[in-house]
């Protein structure tokens, strides 16, 4: 008791005669793996079985972990046919040997290990398994929130319009600097890297055509894509996740409020807003770049940029890009919403939602771009 | 400690002289002494805000004292080095309001982690400590497996109960233990505190407002008044002339506990 640091008299057993053995020292948890050495010493040792006589007098402390070692050397040697008898043992020991005895046999509820090639199929088969309920998980969703659209389209009134402003703002207003920045740099690298080549073949210009076609059919919609499935995918996940953990969620069912109706619409529709202006100003910050560059190292005045445009690029490479911004957005919204509603009631699922959720908008855009874009050149848009 | 009987009940566990505990200004303890026998249940109470989380929180080292001393085991917790606090901390197990458990663990895997980072098990061993450790905590073994999310308050409070356990310390702290439970869940709460108490002879202190539990299973009540902590049974306690001692015990909660009592 008076020993705060842990008793240096490490636990020992001392075999007397072939009739009795006796236990000493500090039979607690730090010194299990002492403990379960001696033990498994002593036990290895052959004695014909017969009556012994344990001696607990020199024992000074023992805890519930030392008790468990000890009931189960003593079931051992019961069932080699020992006869026990526990002798000197103190009132504090007694009490912890009765409290342990009924839960010494018990072992920790863990399933059987499986060999390794049925564990790596078994793992395999989960995640396809996961992989294809998501999916199915998602389709039911888009169902959902394409009713709960057309409901409140028939009675706008249900519309959430400050609610709705308050995403565009959230979602497009505030990330303008960001936005902007990515497309300037963007439109700079473009027009570097094309200068740089093309003027080997004496065809300087159509660095122009090179930036235009880049940032107005691809670049700008898939910057801004990828930029707001960061910032705004995963802050509808984690905000909707945030309200399922404090059962805010229950608690709006409760009063009779849809939350699909009050929190994923208007995120769904304001990012729909949002990311086709975002789009067009990410388009102008790029070609801005594109074209300080080309004035900087090609000496293409501003004026003679803006005349090459006309000719590089028509509307449709405009509209090709733009078009592309309400389907990135209804995607990224919904991925976001839909994994905010699938959080469980623990913080760590909130981290784990978040994550998948900017993944996998981050993947079906970048698919889907790819597609668009062969469709597009198949079509001959 | 070593005696479950308390015969020897002499023995102090922790030593709390001139404790002075403040916030800015504001003072919430000043010169609280504080003597917790050894084998004891010592329940806390006091009104709100009169900082018995504090106090529990002073005590385990969360929070830093401004004057005083405490002695835990008989070691002045000022005077400790690393190496010293550390095997101080070993021989307390603390329970938190809603257990505390991290989350990201599996039940079993919350106690295999303090006997991991404190003692050098194998693992095999650790996963059947853990395993009795549940048991003990009157928890069905499958609860092992289990993540702490998808417990019920009450499994929680078990689960956090069976983590405090995990060294076989010698004073536990319980911080509202039977708050949320139901007057079943409570009792049999109770009841696994006062039988683990008598095992394994464990001093525990517990921050309550349960008043059946004040009256079940504590030895003493240290009660929060003035900035100060005044030591006793219920009885003494009810003869002091104090108005909020007076509303406490005497109040209609407090006379339907005392009348189970007898």
């Amino acid at each position: 008791m008076d020993d705060t640091t842990v008793s240096p008299l490490l636990p020992s057993i001392e075999t007397g005669s072939d009739q009795d053995i006796r236990l000493s020292g500090t039979w607690i948890t730090q010194h299990v793996p002492t403990l379960e050495k001696c033990i498994g010493q002593w036990l290895s040792r052959k004695t014909a079985p017969g009556n012994l006589i344990v001696d607990f007098s020199a024992v000074q402390r023992m805890d519930t972990a030392g008790a468990l070692l000890f009931l189960r050397m003593e079931k051992h040697l019961l069932e080699q046919g020992f006869s026990l008898e526990r002798n000197g043992v103190s009132p504090a020991a007694a009490s912890i040997l009765k409290a342990v005895e009924p839960h010494a046999q018990i072992s920790p509820g863990l399933s059987p290990r499986l060999p390794l090639w049925e564990r790596i199929l078994n793992r395999a088969a989960a995640i396809a398994l996961e992989f294809l309920s998501s999916l199915r998980d998602l389709t039911a969703f888009t169902g959902l929130i394409t009713q709960t659209l057309i409901m409140a389209l028939l009675n706008p009134r249900r519309l959430r319009f400050n609610a709705i402003l308050t995403q565009v703002q959230k979602t497009g207003a505030s990330a303008l600097p960001i936005v902007g920045l990515i497309s300037f740099l963007i439109g700079i690298v473009l027009a570097f890297q094309g200068a740089g080549q093309l003027r080997n073949f004496g065809a300087e210009i159509f660095t122009v055509n090179l930036v235009a076609i880049g940032v107005l059919r691809e670049m700008g919609i898939l910057l801004t894509a990828i930029v707001v499935a960061g910032r705004s995918g995963s802050a509808f996940t984690a905000e909707i996740g945030t309200m399922k953990v404090s059962e805010e969620i229950d608690a709006m069912q409760t009063i009779g409020l849809n939350p699909i109706e009050v929190l994923a619409l208007p995120r769904i529709i304001g990012l729909l807003i949002a990311l086709p202006l975002l789009t067009f100003y990410a388009d102008m910050m790029g070609l801005l770049g594109g074209a300080m560059i080309s004035f900087a190292t090609l000496g293409i005045t501003p004026l003679q940029f803006i005349e090459t445009l006309h000719g590089a690029a028509g509307l449709n490479d405009f509209f090709v890009g733009i078009i592309k911004a309400p389907v990135f957005a209804f995607i990224i919204a919904m991925v976001g919403c839909h994994e905010g509603f699938k959080v469980s009631r623990s913080a760590e699922s909130v981290g784990q939602q978040t994550t998948r959720a900017v993944v996998e908008s981050i993947f079906i855009v970048i698919v889907l771009d790819a597609l668009l874009s062969i469709l597009f050149s198949a079509l001959g848009i | 400690m070593s005696n479950p009987e308390k015969t020897s009940t002499e023995k102090i566990a922790i030593e709390i002289r001139n404790l002075r505990n403040q916030f800015g200004s504001q003072i919430l303890h000043d010169q609280l002494e504080l003597d917790v026998r050894s084998g004891e249940i010592l329940g806390v109470v006091g009104g709100s805000g009169t900082g018995k989380s504090v106090l529990m929180r002073t005590i385990i080292g969360l929070n830093r004292k401004a004057a005083g001393t405490i002695r835990i085991l008989g070691q002045d917790t000022d005077t400790l080095d690393r190496a010293g606090t550390r095997s101080i901390q070993q021989r307390l197990g603390v329970l938190f309001q809603d257990g505390a458990l991290f989350s990201s663990l599996t039940v079993s895997q919350n106690i295999e982690a303090v006997l991991k980072e404190h003692t050098g098990i194998s693992g095999k061993m650790r996963e059947e400590l853990a395993a009795l450790k549940i048991a003990l905590a009157g928890l069905p073994p499958e609860a092992g497996g289990k993540y702490p999310s998808e417990l019920s308050g009450g499994m929680r409070k078990r689960a956090g109960l069976a983590r405090a356990l995990a060294l076989d310390p010698d004073i536990v702290f319980l911080d509202e233990p039977t708050a949320g439970l139901d007057p079943i869940g409570a009792h049999q709460f109770d009841q696994l505190i006062l039988d683990l108490n008598k095992a394994l002879g464990l001093t525990v202190v517990m921050i309550t407002h349960d008043l059946d539990s004040l009256h079940a299973i504590c030895d003493r009540i240290g009660v929060l008044l003035n900035k100060k902590m005044k030591v006793g049974t219920i009885p003494e306690l009810i003869r002091e002339p104090d108005p909020w001692l007076a509303d406490y015990f005497g109040g209609p909660r407090g006379r339907a506990a005392s009348r189970q009592d007898t």
